[in-house]
């Protein structure tokens, strides 16, 4: 079996602003994340804290995702290892249009949501910005709700991709983790986690695929 | 010597699975701790919202506490007063805000009798030209019961009614206030205080301290006070035997006659004086500025007023007022944004919201 001509061709990475916005944004996410669950509970000061912290940096996350996503028009991701079995392609696929989509719309709706409320949304002592919907208390209703329920959604996602991310880095050696690290994508001439000859097989019946498919 | 990626040896691939699955499930741990549901002790607005649930009942759509009011609305004429204090708008010399408010009663029944609390509220929401907004809700007595949301928490269960009895068990109460001696002032106010037959001639007190934030940034502890123009020529009237609802006819007949009249009183703290604690007042020497008069000209009824969709966060302000220390303001913010949300939703009739649940708690009340 040979994989190495095939998978040269594929040995490609994130670039540069990719990357850093990649590493900058999980650490906004997930701060995000954990700051929002926080200060709904919370009745002590961290409550007023964390909210002065919540708005202006969900507002930093849109504006980011934004140029991500355009970065990523330009400049597509390297493509996932041939060999990755067609679900796992496919989770990988619909995981990053769901953060994509989140890290959009999350801010969106909280944004929409004060609006409706009639709060203003102040992003500073004296920074506001003006209401997207008109004030109305079943918009704020199932906006709030939502907010909640889609930031279930994109903690879980989450944790998906940062399992992902790892198991490609621990147990696949595939270089997907690598091309997001260092921007080099290691090589790719052998897959230990499924060493076995019936992975092996598996792989070059998908290879093959792929290749009829081009 | 480095093994070759190929000859990982299965016993590595289980650790790697181990520390995958491990940190998943720490990270998930985190998130459940932090958002309360995996501290099952920790006070969180949801807890306090529903003691208010299980001392009263549910009445979907309606706030889970001062449930029964009025709206009102007018506008604040600002003297100029204040703003040397505060650089906020509102407080502009000659500056006219327009304000929708709510007089209302403490507890969570909307059909309570007007008479079954000696308590009294007003709840403003200043909207300034600029965009920016402030609102407040105060309560007619000079101070608060407790400190802290913890004590205010546990002050709502000694009260939750025994299901022996409906009533609160009294040795409960005794307890409670036995154990915080901080409600000594409140109590004592309490003991002289009758429901009054008007929201009129009432002053109404922010309770909670804020800070005001002039010009130069510098920072000025402050209470303030709605203090009521309205004084009635035969003295302080008395509510008409047998009604129920007798607030909200006195306040229409009044606004037949004209509007009415509170002049906004900012009494500015010594250094010294606590801001972090409701239950003390401030000594009565203290420097008192007249901020200016709120006016109120028309009066409607909750249900379809504009005060219904407002949640009278005592935390959004405008620049140039800011919340102080007192532990009590970010405890009201949330437990206000955990009512909030239920009453929208259960108005949106979204599932989940107290819809179709509420029936037989809400005849343990009425």
């Amino acid at each position: 079996m040979k994989h190495t001509p095939v998978m040269k061709e594929k040995t490609g990475a994130f670039s540069f602003a990719a990357r850093v916005l990649h590493w900058l944004m999980a650490a906004m996410i997930l701060a995000m994340l954990f700051i929002g669950v926080a200060m709904v509970a919370s009745v002590s000061a961290l409550h007023e804290w964390l909210l002065h912290i919540h708005k202006p940096l969900g507002i930093a996350i849109l504006i980011l995702a934004i140029v991500r996503f355009a970065i990523r028009l330009r400049r597509p991701p390297p493509p996932l290892p041939e060999d990755l079995p067609m679900i796992q392609q496919l989770a990988a696929h619909a995981s990053h249009w769901v953060l994509y989509g989140l890290m959009i719309a999350m801010p969106l709706i909280g944004w929409a949501m004060l609006s409706a409320g009639g709060f203003p949304v102040m992003l500073s002592e004296s920074l506001r910005l003006p209401p997207i919907v008109p004030v109305n208390p079943i918009a704020f209703a199932v906006l709030r709700q939502l907010h909640t329920y889609l930031a279930f959604l994109l903690f879980i996602t989450f944790l998906a991709h940062m399992a992902a991310a790892l198991y490609h880095g621990l147990i696949r050696r595939d270089g997907v983790l690598a091309s997001m690290v260092s921007g080099k994508r290691a090589p790719t001439f052998s897959y230990p986690a499924i060493g076995t000859s019936e992975a092996d097989r598996h792989r070059s019946k998908q290879k093959q695929a792929v290749r009829i498919g081009k | 010597m480095n093994n070759p990626p190929s000859a990982m040896a299965p016993a590595d691939h289980f650790v790697a699975w181990a520390f995958i699955v491990g940190l998943v499930v720490v990270v998930a741990f985190a998130f459940g701790y932090v958002g309360g549901w995996l501290a099952p002790d920790r006070l969180t607005s949801g807890r306090i919202v529903n003691q208010f649930q299980k001392n009263a009942g549910v009445f979907p759509g309606y706030r889970r506490n001062h449930a029964k009011g009025v709206c009102i609305s007018g506008y604040f004429q600002s003297s100029g007063g204040a703003a040397p204090y505060s650089v906020a708008e509102v407080f502009a010399s000659g500056q006219r805000t327009p304000v929708v408010g709510r007089f209302a009663i403490p507890g969570s029944n909307p059909y309570a009798p007007d008479s079954s609390v000696p308590i009294r509220s007003m709840a403003l929401r200043f909207a300034q030209a600029n965009g920016q907004q402030w609102r407040t809700g105060m309560n007619d007595t000079p101070v608060f019961a407790v400190s802290t949301p913890q004590a205010f928490f546990a002050q709502l269960q000694a009260g939750q009614p025994d299901p022996a009895t409906g009533k609160p068990d009294p040795k409960k109460l005794a307890a409670f206030f036995a154990s915080h001696p901080e409600t000594a002032a409140f109590r004592a106010w309490a003991k002289t205080a009758h429901p009054s037959a008007s929201f009129v001639d009432q002053n109404y007190y922010s309770l909670n301290a804020f800070e005001f934030v002039d010009a130069a940034g510098k920072r000025h502890p402050v209470r303030w006070e709605m203090m009521s123009e309205t004084t009635d020529a035969d003295g302080t009237p008395t509510a008409p035997a047998g009604s129920k609802n007798y607030l909200s006819p006195d306040l229409e007949q009044r606004l037949a006659q004209g509007p009415l009249r509170w002049k906004l009183m900012v009494t500015l703290a010594n250094p010294g004086d606590p801001t972090n604690d409701a239950t003390k007042a401030w000594p009565a020497d203290r420097t008192t500025i007249d901020a200016g008069e709120l006016v109120v000209d028309s009066t409607e009824p909750q249900a379809s007023g504009p005060c219904r969709d407002i949640n009278y966060d005592p935390t959004v302000l405008p620049d140039g007022i800011e919340i102080s220390d007192d532990p009590l303001l970010p405890a009201r913010s949330a437990a206000y944004a955990t009512s909030y949300l239920r009453r929208t939703s259960e108005e949106a009739h979204l599932p989940g919201s107290a819809e179709a649940s509420v029936k037989s708690k809400s005849e343990i009340k009425s």
